[in-house]
């Protein structure tokens, strides 16, 4: 093992924990701000991916850009998804009509699915039995008061598993269960040689856009009024609702924001790991990993733990192959046993 | 209200019926109702510690992943266990699942609330790791398959005698569990649920209390991994996986935590949406994502606790549900 053996690994380590700063770094500030455990934020990085996929194939007869705008439509989109989910199921106030709306039309679709089973439906008669389905749920969801979320962490992490399992459906049906690849522009493909070693250029990307992002929101947190609200409501929420900060507001844009990032995340790191059934449930414990080391709610935190994971989990591939997710997971557990809010997390 | 001996009554009546009517049935239902029987062992020892202790632990499955293993691996590299040293791997498998849970509880004992889920999280991710990774004596992505089930006397490999030992074992599970629960160390649990503090200024030393619930719900883990081994032949890493201690979460919420019968019968409407419904229509995901969002949002105390939601709304008291962590903590 001679130098550049550690210089390529310490690079693979450095990018890897790039991307992961993308999906954990969102994840953190929605603990942080929220007091949410979201455990549907792999599949935002999934969905990410596969929008951007279909971005792609939509554009690419058309412009030679279809890369670099399926970025921004993938992260919006999936924004858009995180704001609804907020909306109608982690923050109940209000909006109860459009709630029990979506959630009579889920369960008249699958009940008329389940009707449909057997018997010959065509597309008509499935319309009217599930509409007739969703009429009847909503009668019904509208007699039932629900439960409010509000800080009770374990129902949070089964609600938001709960929709982690409908997005992971959701997807395969819709993009199919085939192992698909993000194709960057040949520009990024090239490699980079510095001092005798091989660097291929879409990792030194991913490590500028982190650096980049991370840079943005950091001048975001510190320097603006958004920023400031955000910190207050990270440290102490009911103070911050007592001096006039829109905590609910805070909240929505903390949620869009890191379904953006997952998103973003998983349309970068679709180029080298592929995008396919099952990644969101691979990528959340490493996101959970950078913001347990890090410390929930810590944006420098979410760095240094996205570096932390990126570098343990390629040393550990490389050099103890065996118990290489080990060698990630075991650190945490220390991490944690010794300081249970992370190494930058506030109580 | 109905009285303890009526429950306790339709209970047993209820395990009779499943005993006498499952055997009569095909064998594909036969299997099916054993595996949900030895997982039914996990979501009851999740219960332990989510319905009576208040802790939501985010890795139970390595409990069931190490009795799994130690099962498998006993009995393919060292042909222990098909004999009638099955008994002593079952030994063998509860003991595993008690000192890993002794092991892992010194460090996440500690830690409470959203902590304790992470911690608990990170455990259980180390112990799908090795099994993910550890090709040599895991098999890796692989798994491994075993050829067989015991026999000594009694031939396991048939599945109608083998479904009898787990229902058998099930049947104990849930006995030894409720004489748990209902013993005063049972009551100083349901206190450390209630109100923690309070327990400790009364002079009870709430973290043994909580270390001793985690080693026995380990130790109940073990055991169900080593039954779980032998109804499917084959152990990989997806035993182990985060959604398994999920799903064992999700299972006794949906029964109602606090209530063993609640956490066998979340198991059984898991389980067969898992393995039965997928057998049927493609879009089984769907409904399993459904009742984790119908059950979380409207059922917080889960079907057991229906008639008392009901109860409740005609008095005109709802929405003053109590649920398991809205307690102050």
């Amino acid at each position: 093992m001679n130098t550049q053996f550690w210089v390529v690994q310490a690079f693979n380590g450095i990018s890897y924990g790039a991307l992961l700063f993308l999906i954990g770094s969102g994840l953190s500030l929605i603990f942080g701000v929220m007091r949410i455990v979201n455990l549907s934020h792999g599949a935002y990085f999934l969905w990410g991916g596969y929008i951007a996929l279909s971005v792609i194939h939509f554009l690419t007869p058309y412009t030679s850009y279809a890369w670099a705008i399926s970025l921004p439509v993938a992260a919006l989109g999936v924004a858009a998804i995180g704001i609804a989910m907020e909306r109608l199921f982690l923050r109940s106030e209000g909006l109860a009509f459009l709630r029990n709306g979506v959630l009579a039309l889920g369960l008249g679709v699958l009940i008329s699915l389940a009707i449909a089973r057997g018997t010959s439906f065509g597309w008509p008669q499935f319309i009217i039995c599930a509409a007739l389905a969703t009429l009847a749920c909503f009668a019904v969801l509208r007699r039932i008061a629900i439960v409010p979320i509000d800080t009770d962490v374990l129902r949070q992490v089964l609600l938001t598993v709960g929709f982690a399992f409908l997005f992971q459906q959701a997807a395969l049906d819709i993009w199919g269960g085939n192992n698909m690849d993000i194709n960057p522009p040949p520009a990024f493909t090239q490699s980079i040689v510095v001092g005798g070693v091989y660097l291929p250029l879409y990792r030194v990307f991913m490590i500028g856009m982190a650096v980049v992002i991370g840079i943005a929101l950091w001048l975001v947190m510190e320097k603006t009024r958004m920023g400031a609200a955000v910190r207050a409501t990270v440290d102490d929420a009911q103070m911050a609702r007592g001096v006039g900060i829109d905590t609910n507001k805070v909240s929505m844009f903390i949620f869009a924001l890191g379904a953006f990032l997952a998103a973003l995340g998983g349309v970068i790191g679709g180029a080298f790991l592929g995008i396919y059934p099952g990644l969101d449930f691979e990528m959340l414990p490493l996101a959970f990993a950078v913001v347990i080391i890090g410390g929930m709610g810590s944006l420098g935190g979410a760095a240094i733990g996205a570096l932390a994971v990126g570098l343990a989990d390629n040393f550990g591939k490389a050099l103890f192959p065996e118990i290489s997710y080990f060698t990630l997971y075991a650190p945490m557990v220390l991490i944690l046993a010794i300081k249970p809010t992370g190494l930058f997390g506030r109580e | 209200m109905m009285s303890q001996k009526i429950k306790i009554m339709i209970v047993i009546a209820a395990l009779v019926a499943v005993a006498l009517v499952v055997p009569q049935s095909g064998s594909f239902v036969v299997l099916l109702v054993t595996r949900a029987l030895a997982f039914a062992i996990l979501a009851m020892s999740v219960d332990l510690l989510l319905g009576y202790t208040g802790m939501s632990s985010m890795g139970q499955a390595a409990y069931f992943g190490v009795g799994a293993y130690l099962t498998a691996v006993l009995a393919t590299k060292f042909h222990i266990g098909m004999g009638w040293d099955f008994w002593l791997v079952v030994v063998m498998g509860i003991l595993i699942g008690a000192a890993l849970a002794a092991l892992f509880g010194l460090f996440a004992i500690r830690a409470g609330g959203v902590y304790f889920l992470m911690i608990t999280l990170a455990l259980g991710q180390c112990v799908w790791g090795l099994a993910y990774r550890w090709n040599s004596l895991t098999g890796g992505d692989n798994g491994i398959n075993m050829t067989g089930r015991p026999s000594f006397g009694l031939d396991l490999s048939n599945d109608v005698t083998f479904f009898y030992l787990v229902f058998a074992f099930f049947s104990l599970s849930m006995l030894a569990l409720y004489v748990l629960v209902r013993s005063p160390f049972g009551k100083s649990l349901a206190g450390i649920r209630e109100r923690e503090l309070r327990m400790q200024i009364l002079g009870y030393n709430t973290w043994l209390h909580k270390y001793i619930a985690f080693i026995i719900a380990g130790g109940f883990g073990g055991l169900a991994g080593v039954l779980w081994a032998h109804t499917n032949g084959h152990v990989s890493p997806e035993t182990v996986v985060l959604t398994t201690s999920v799903d064992a979460l999700l299972m006794v919420v949906l029964g109602g935590a606090g209530t063993l019968v609640g956490a066998a019968i979340g198991a059984a409407i898991v389980f067969g949406l898992r393995e039965f419904l997928s057998t049927l229509v493609p879009w089984w995901q769907y409904a399993l994502g459904a009742v984790y969002v119908m059950t979380i949002l409207y059922l917080p105390m889960g079907l057991m606790g229906i008639p008392k939601r009901w109860r409740q709304r005609n008095q005109g008291k709802g929405g003053e549900t109590k649920t398991l962590a809205s307690k102050p903590s």
